[in-house]
């Protein structure tokens, strides 16, 4: 009942925009070895297969696009998993095909929500799922979030059908300096991880500085206690990766460390940095040690100071991952503004909204409208279209998965929501949702509702939620 | 007058209780002169906030603080001086029907936390009135966004009994209190158990315990030791649970599930002058028959889907139009957190209760009835709906006039009024959001922009 609980599992991932994709490790195919800094290339890997879709056809609809394009009474085609065609009332297609009519509807990309623990942190959030935090060292790069998702969490059934959600990035959480890596899923009920891994999506690294991992290994009597030993603990951490990397890098002889090839991924660019970072000054320092071991941050998370450094967050090509309106649980939240999005937005900085949240993740779509309504009334006058990349191609880029998803362009994933109405409005839900061209989520059809393992059988199961 | 508050601590020698009335001589010379002059708005968008749906045209007279007269073909006094909205929205006050404002300036700083008190002697005795801080800064954002009012729980610490909740205004003046010791807080969930020692068998007995220990004390209080091995009540705590157990105080009751709500029903059968309120609900839905047919209100999340702990499995959006389709009467409140700061989701809740009714299979709300959810019916449910909630002539002037829809993530308030007392509407939000409309610095550092 209390606020207290919340924020300690307020954990933040980072994400940035898409670093650089290395080009394939060369030593990819040699089998791994002991004693060899040699390491599998995808020990874990997707197994997601699209389901299967029909020819669809959306028309008279509001199509918000997800770079900020906008199209009035538009058609959109989506066929074998893709989108096929997208323009206005004109644009062609094929006959024989079912044809939605999407009057007074919207039709967007379906929302990404770059900041989740849903699997990590599952419902019912009893103990034995708790498993989000690795908190017994402040150093724990060799942690794999995939490896503590539990699929059964209802969670991701109620992203999809009350928040029209495709894909979210499960992060660890950030009780510890370097909390592990993430993983990008698509929204698919599956009975493994792998079957919602999002094929071809890079890994991200999960940091945090700032309160809770002083707060954490303070409170055990231990290093850091304090923001000066944050940077400290991550700069010697940075020291011996930059070791480890270069002797991966000549072929050098040793032993395989997960934490340090996580790290050395990331000097690479191959891993995605996702910083969570309250303070603005605190985001500086970041972005100092950032350079100073020569990685790139992809995405501050929570960032709730970015608009007070926004002009340093564009020049430094850092996204800002942040919730709509939360404030002041905790000594680092008690400056977050309703304006920070819009403001990020305005300064020509990369701005996302994100949920942390198995709740808020239902309503991005509303986060956003107090972000878009506060920077109208202070005279920022962005578009509905444009504020749609916050939950579209904005962290898509961030996630590194731009190419695929994150928007409505032809030959990308069929991720398409259709909803009742403008979906800024408090008074729309999703009608219905595809994921890579399969309609996952139809509001009229109670069968189209996933009903996770854990709820089966039991009170409530299948209902609307 | 945030800048005023802000110099407060500097003063040295200035105490606490000092400043404070030197402020609120301040702040009440401010507001004296509006109590006296009447308010009349034409030409609203108008929403009564009992249930009712919208009108166009809508005209309200506020006289002295009170609601004169709203609705439509209202007669405007002669002389009045009046404000034609325009067509723009105007509501009652929008009411928290549970939260914790006032009790928190930063919920995770353990200073400014005076939710719960692990150390005390005293449980069911303590009463949040005078914790709340009506200079938090939660109250000045809680109020720019047009919640006038709130009920204040305090969190259970040492007891299943947690304390007595307020119900506060969110006036920017040193007077808060609406009403101390408007309710006993009691945990009979899962967090119940815990308090009780482990089981719910544990909560019954030791509610039934501690309502029997009060039936003593008030028979006989100067005989009522407190002090033996056997008392599980002290005299002060017992003393606080006798108008509880007699029906003079409200027992708002946390439970979720649809057992624990039947269990707590079933209370009355050897208490039966309690006057229940059930907060949280989750799973009311599923004995909503049993809930009206005892009149007892509920204070509910609203958008609570999840099976988030093992006594909401059942839990769905849906719950509030359900209960409220059974003839219970339903509010909605901060249950699931934040109950410090975000009061200003209630607007949010409402708006969704409303989207559920285009959902197919889903339970939702009229307009008007979600409106009430955030107005008349936690008044009403506290036992306060004849002084407030609502524009119906007699209630306070507390009262919102809105830029658009007040259901909308977009909208927001142009004018707040709290017993008839136009309200400031920064703070130190609206003030970091100045400083930095543009972040680089100018000529000089932005600590010398305000």
């Amino acid at each position: 009942m209390s606020a207290g609980g919340k924020w300690l599992l307020i954990a933040a991932l980072l994400a940035g925009t898409a670093g650089p994709l290395a080009a394939k490790r060369e030593k990819e195919a040699a089998p791994p070895s002991q004693g060899s800094s040699a390491e599998p290339d995808n020990p874990y890997p997707s197994t997601y297969k699209p389901y299967p879709g029909r020819p669809t056809v959306i028309r008279n609809a509001t199509i918000f696009d997800g770079e900020g394009g906008r199209i009035d009474k538009g058609v959109v085609f989506l066929n074998e998993g893709r989108i096929v065609a997208i323009g206005g009332p004109d644009t062609p297609i094929p006959a024989d095909i079912a044809v939605f009519d999407g009057t007074g509807k919207y039709v967007t990309p379906g929302v990404i929500d770059i900041h989740s623990h849903l699997g990590v942190y599952a419902s019912p959030g009893v103990d034995a799922l708790s498993d989000g935090n690795e908190m017994t060292s402040p150093v724990t790069p060799h942690v794999w979030a995939e490896h503590s998702i539990w699929p059964q969490d209802p969670g991701f059934g109620r992203a999809l059908a009350n928040g029209g959600v495709t894909t979210l990035q499960i992060l660890p959480g950030s009780g510890n300096l370097f909390g592990g890596r993430s993983v990008t899923v698509k929204n698919v009920p599956a009975r493994t991880q792998q079957g919602m891994k999002f094929p071809g999506a890079p890994y991200g690294l999960k940091m945090a500085c700032g309160e809770n991992p002083k707060r954490v290994y303070g409170a055990k009597g231990r290093e850091p206690s304090t923001r000066m030993g944050n940077m400290a603990v991550d700069r010697q951490t940075w020291i011996k990766a930059r070791d480890y990397q270069k002797k991966r890098a000549a072929g050098k002889d040793q032993t395989r460390d997960l934490g340090m090839e996580t790290l050395a991924d990331v000097l690479e660019g191959k891993i995605l940095v996702h910083n969570h970072c309250y303070r603005a000054d605190e985001m500086a320092n970041v972005i100092d040690m950032s350079k100073e071991f020569g990685y790139r941050i992809t995405a501050f998370h929570h960032a709730v100071e970015s608009y007070k450094i926004a002009d340093l967050l564009r020049e430094n090509g850092i996204c800002s991952a942040m919730w709509g309106d939360w404030y002041g649980f905790k000594m680092e939240a008690y400056d977050g503004i309703k304006e920070n999005v819009p403001l990020v937005q305005q300064a020509g900085a990369c701005a996302i909204v994100h949920s942390d949240d198995q709740d808020g993740i239902q309503r991005l779509n509303q986060e956003a409208a107090k972000a878009l309504g506060a920077g109208r009334r202070m005279g920022i006058n962005i578009s509905d279209e444009l504020a749609w990349t916050w939950l579209a191609i904005n962290p898509a880029r961030a996630m590194g998965i731009d190419q695929q998803t994150g928007s409505l362009k032809v030959g990308k994933m069929a991720d398409v929501v259709l909803w009742n109405g403008n979906p800024f409005s408090t008074y729309t839900r999703p009608e219905k949702v595809w994921i890579d061209g399969a309609l996952m989520y139809d509001s009229g059809n109670p069968k189209l509702r996933p009903v996770s393992d854990f709820e089966l059988g039991q009170i409530g199961a299948g209902d609307v939620k | 007058m945030m800048k005023t508050f802000s110099l407060l601590p500097k003063k040295a020698g200035v105490s606490t209780g000092a400043a404070r009335t030197m402020l609120g001589t301040l702040l009440f010379a401010i507001s004296t002169p509006a109590l006296a002059q009447s308010i009349v708005i034409t030409g609203a968008r108008l929403a009564i906030g009992d249930g009712s749906e919208p009108i166009e045209n809508g005209t309200v007279v506020i006289t002295a603080g009170k609601v004169v007269a709203a609705g439509a073909g209202v007669a405007v006094p002669a002389g009045a001086k009046t404000v034609d909205a325009g067509g723009k929205w105007v509501t009652p006050g929008i009411v928290s029907g549970f939260s914790r404002v006032g009790l928190a300036e930063v919920p995770g700083v353990r200073e400014t936390n005076d939710m719960r008190a692990t150390k005390s002697p005293f449980s069911a005795a303590i009463d949040v009135a005078p914790a709340i801080n009506p200079f938090a800064n939660p109250i000045a954002i809680s109020r720019t966004a047009g919640v006038t009012r709130a009920v204040v729980a305090p969190v259970a610490a040492t007891s299943i009994f947690a304390g007595q909740g307020a119900v506060v205004d969110l006036g920017a003046d040193v007077t808060p209190i609406t009403k101390a010791r408007a309710f006993q807080y009691v945990e009979m969930g899962e967090a119940g158990a815990d308090e009780a020692g482990g089981s719910r068998a544990a909560t019954v007995l030791t509610f039934r315990m501690m309502l029997r220990e009060a039936q003593e004390f008030a028979k006989a209080p100067a005989s009522y030791d407190g002090r033996s091995r056997d008392a599980l009540l002290n005299r002060v705590d017992a003393e606080a649970l006798v108008p509880v157990v007699t029906g003079a105080m409200p027992l708002m009751v946390h439970v979720e599930s649809a057992r624990d709500i039947l269990t707590v029903l079933s209370l009355r059968q050897d208490f039966p002058a309690l006057k229940l309120i059930l907060a949280g609900a989750a799973e009311g839905w599923m004995v909503a028959p049993q809930i009206a047919a005892a009149k007892v209100p509920v204070i509910t999340a609203g958008l609570e889907d999840l099976p988030s702990s093992f006594e909401k499995l059942a839990a769905t959006q849906s719950n509030v139009g359900r209960m409220v389709k059974a003839g219970v009467s339903v509010s909605m409140g901060l249950l699931t957190g934040d109950d410090a700061l975000q009061l200003r989701a209630a607007t949010q809740q409402a708006g969704n209760m409303v989207a559920l009714t285009k959902v197919p299979g889903a339970t939702g709300l009229s307009w008007g009835q979600a409106l009430r959810t955030i107005t008349s019916a936690p008044a009403e449910a506290m036992g306060l709906g004849d002084r407030f909630g609502s524009l119906k002539a007699g209630k306070a002037g507390d009262m919102v006039m809105w830029d658009g829809d007040p259901l909308e993530m977009t909208s927001a308030p142009v004018a707040v009024w709290i017993d008839g007392v136009a309200q400031p509407l920064e703070n130190r939000q609206t003030k970091l959001r100045d400083r930095y409309a543009t972040p680089t610095e100018g000529a000089m550092p932005k600590a010398y922009e305000w």
